[in-house]
């Protein structure tokens, strides 16, 4: 069949005749029609994604002050900016958090604020040099008065993305949001049937040049994104656009408690459909895509695939995890997702918009490789003390008391007859026991939500444990619950010294 | 019906709820309580035609009921309709409506906090 041009396409939006749909439209088109039909009906697909998109930021060209400054730090309502290129240019990323508000206002905000016109302060030091001779500027700016404001985000539009769950006895804060202990809640993102990178899996027209909808703004995609990882379906893109003519619906500043900072932007790319591979493509449905659910209880690198998922699964705001019915939030926004294809499609109807082809084609292979590391890591097992003394279960404050003083230890864990971990004693219990002259069973003042750790278990996450606690040590224990050992904070001090 | 029950530190240890189910025999459900320096909280789920009566019988008793009408207020500027709320939510208060976009059943909210921190954009808080 005969293959539309981006010029065919072209004309007609001109002529007003364009055939624009949206990719929620187009799977029963293309069920109805077959993509060769399909291909010869629509011209365009839209798509859309909203959601959280942390590798972004915006170069922003201040001007120069009298007498002028080379800004050696500077800050945007006390959110650091990179600026280690000239004198006034800066780049505000943003998951940066302010100096004096924490993660309560980021980098982030600071995009928002300036996209809603709001005025944000600039203070800037440097050390003074013949050509700029200021060394301390404050001042307060709009975005309209400064130069250029461009955002250029490094990794946008994931194709896809994990699914959160939390298989610990713990809540965990992360950019997935709050994950509730024992699978209490999974949270997901991405859009869907709507996902750019998914409606163009080849990556036939979405590549280097592609103009986009960036936030309200006609944006470009300026290359892959960093970590794009096309063979796993993970395809990031890095895009830029004009801050200055973005539409502040569209740029949201948000923070993820106890976390940090991130961007809520909205992107949305129009797929032209030359042939009927490309409409093929764009007839994926929520049910096509699949994902992985993996535990955040796992605080390592690879974290355990618990199952897979399909987008239409997760929508349906329920999944089973092991057995178990859990609750399901996306932390993208598919309402606004809709709303930026509809406004897409949209725009090119009325002549505002034309696509573009790519002038270079995106890599469809490759892997995100994980990071080359030349210091070994340490582990639980390689600092543990493995002979650990323990008690028995019903015994009593007094026995408790001997066992600590011959052993001249701190940590006495607590175990039943069946050897599995119950309970933990320490001397200060033992004193305050004693103190208080409940000196008879043991039971009664030991702490039964013990925190562990695993013999696998790096020593970065036991120190960070040891803190979050405000605990001293941690009994390791196997996939049996017995105590195979016990780590304390004086090992990991001396593993610190030796190294 | 969902009132707020507050407690002075007088009568916080006393049998209050426990004496206004056996004197009108409605079937009250604690959704939340709080014991602080300052007092007792709880939330309380009544029957809704035992309103005024439980109410009544609590106010005799000198504690101070506020009745639950709006409590957590979403600010529709800053809401971006994600649903991180959705998941967090121990009584099911909000949903997605059929155009995505976010709906809260008020009447099941328990006030425990949860949607107000894991709102990204600051959309949702506590009413007083």
């Amino acid at each position: 069949m005969g293959e539309k041009t981006i010029q065919d396409i072209n004309a007609r939006i001109a002529d007003g005749s364009v055939h624009v749909v949206t990719a929620e439209e187009m799977p029963n088109i293309v069920a109805e029609l077959g993509p060769e039909g399909a291909a010869r009906e629509v011209d365009i697909v839209t798509t859309g994604t909203f959601g959280a998109m942390c590798s972004s930021g915006a170069w922003l060209n201040f001007g120069h002050s009298d007498p002028p400054i080379k800004m050696q730090k500077v800050w945007l309502n006390d959110v650091e900016a990179y600026t280690g290129l000239a004198a006034v240019d800066a780049y505000i990323g943003a998951t940066q958090m302010s100096e004096t508000r924490g993660m309560e206002y980021g980098g982030a905000h600071v995009i928002e604020d300036l996209v809603s016109g709001k005025s944000v302060d600039i203070h800037a030091t440097s050390y003074g040099t013949d050509c700029y001779p200021r060394k301390v500027l404050d001042t307060t700016v709009t975005i309209d008065d400064i130069n250029q404001a461009v955002m250029m985000n490094p990794r946008n539009a994931y194709q896809k993305y994990n699914v959160a769950t939390n298989c610990s006895d713990r809540t965990l804060y992360t950019y997935m949001g709050t994950l509730l202990s024992n699978n209490g809640n999974a949270t997901y993102s991405g859009a869907g049937v709507l996902s750019p990178m998914f409606n163009d899996p080849t990556y036939q027209t979405i590549g280097v040049g592609t103009r986009i909808f960036l936030c309200g703004a006609q944006g470009y995609i300026t290359g892959e994104g960093t970590q794009h990882d096309p063979s796993d379906n993970f395809g990031t893109l890095m895009v830029q656009g004009d801050l200055k003519k973005m539409n502040k619906k569209y740029v949201r500043g948000a923070t993820f408690e106890k976390y940090g900072n991130s961007l809520y932007l909205g992107i949305g790319i129009p797929i032209p459909i030359l042939n009927a591979d490309i409409a093929k493509a764009t007839a994926i449905t929520d049910a096509d895509i699949t994902t992985n659910v993996l535990d955040y209880g796992v605080a390592r690198r690879s974290r355990p695939v618990l199952r897979q998922v399909t987008y239409e699964e997760l929508k349906s705001g329920m999944i089973d995890i092991n057995g178990n019915e859990v609750t399901t939030s996306p932390m993208s926004s598919f309402h606004e997702a809709r709303g930026i294809a509809l406004e897409l499609k949209e725009s090119i109807q009325k002549g505002l918009f034309y696509p573009t082809l790519p002038v270079e084609r995106l890599p469809n292979k490759g892997v995100f490789k994980p990071m080359k590391q030349i210091k070994e890591q340490p582990t639980v097992a390689d600092v543990m003390a493995s002979r650990v003394t323990t008690i028995r279960q019903g015994l009593t404050v007094e026995n408790a008391a001997k066992v600590i003083m011959e052993g001249n230890f701190n940590h006495l864990p607590v175990v039943s007859d069946k050897d599995k971990l119950v309970g933990i004693i320490t001397a200060w219990d033992v004193a305050k026991a004693v103190a208080q002259n409940k000196r008879d069973k043991l039971d009664d003042i030991m702490t039964r939500t013990v925190i562990t750790a695993d013999l696998t278990e790096l020593i970065e996450t036991a120190a960070r444990k040891l803190e979050q606690h405000n605990i001293s040590a941690l009994p390791v224990i196997n996939n049996k619950n017995m105590v195979v050992g016990i780590i304390t904070s004086d090992d990991i001090s001396k593993l610190m010294t030796r190294r | 019906m969902k009132l707020t029950l507050y407690a002075t530190p007088e009568i916080t240890a006393k049998p209050l709820i426990a004496e206004v189910i056996l004197e009108t025999g409605a079937l009250l459900n604690i959704d939340r309580a709080d014991v602080k320096p300052k007092g007792g909280e709880v939330v309380i789920d009544v029957p809704l035609d035992r309103y005024d009566e439980v109410t009544k019988a609590f106010e005799k008793r000198g504690a101070r009921i506020i009745r639950l009408e709006m409590p957590v207020i979403k600010d529709d500027d800053e809401c971006i309709n994600c649903g991180a709320c959705i998941s967090v939510c121990p009584t099911g208060v909000i949903s997605f409506k059929d155009d995505w976009s976010i709906e809260m059943d008020v009447s099941k909210c328990v006030q425990c906090g949860t949607c107000v921190t894991m709102c990204p954009h600051n959309a949702l808080t506590l009413s007083e």
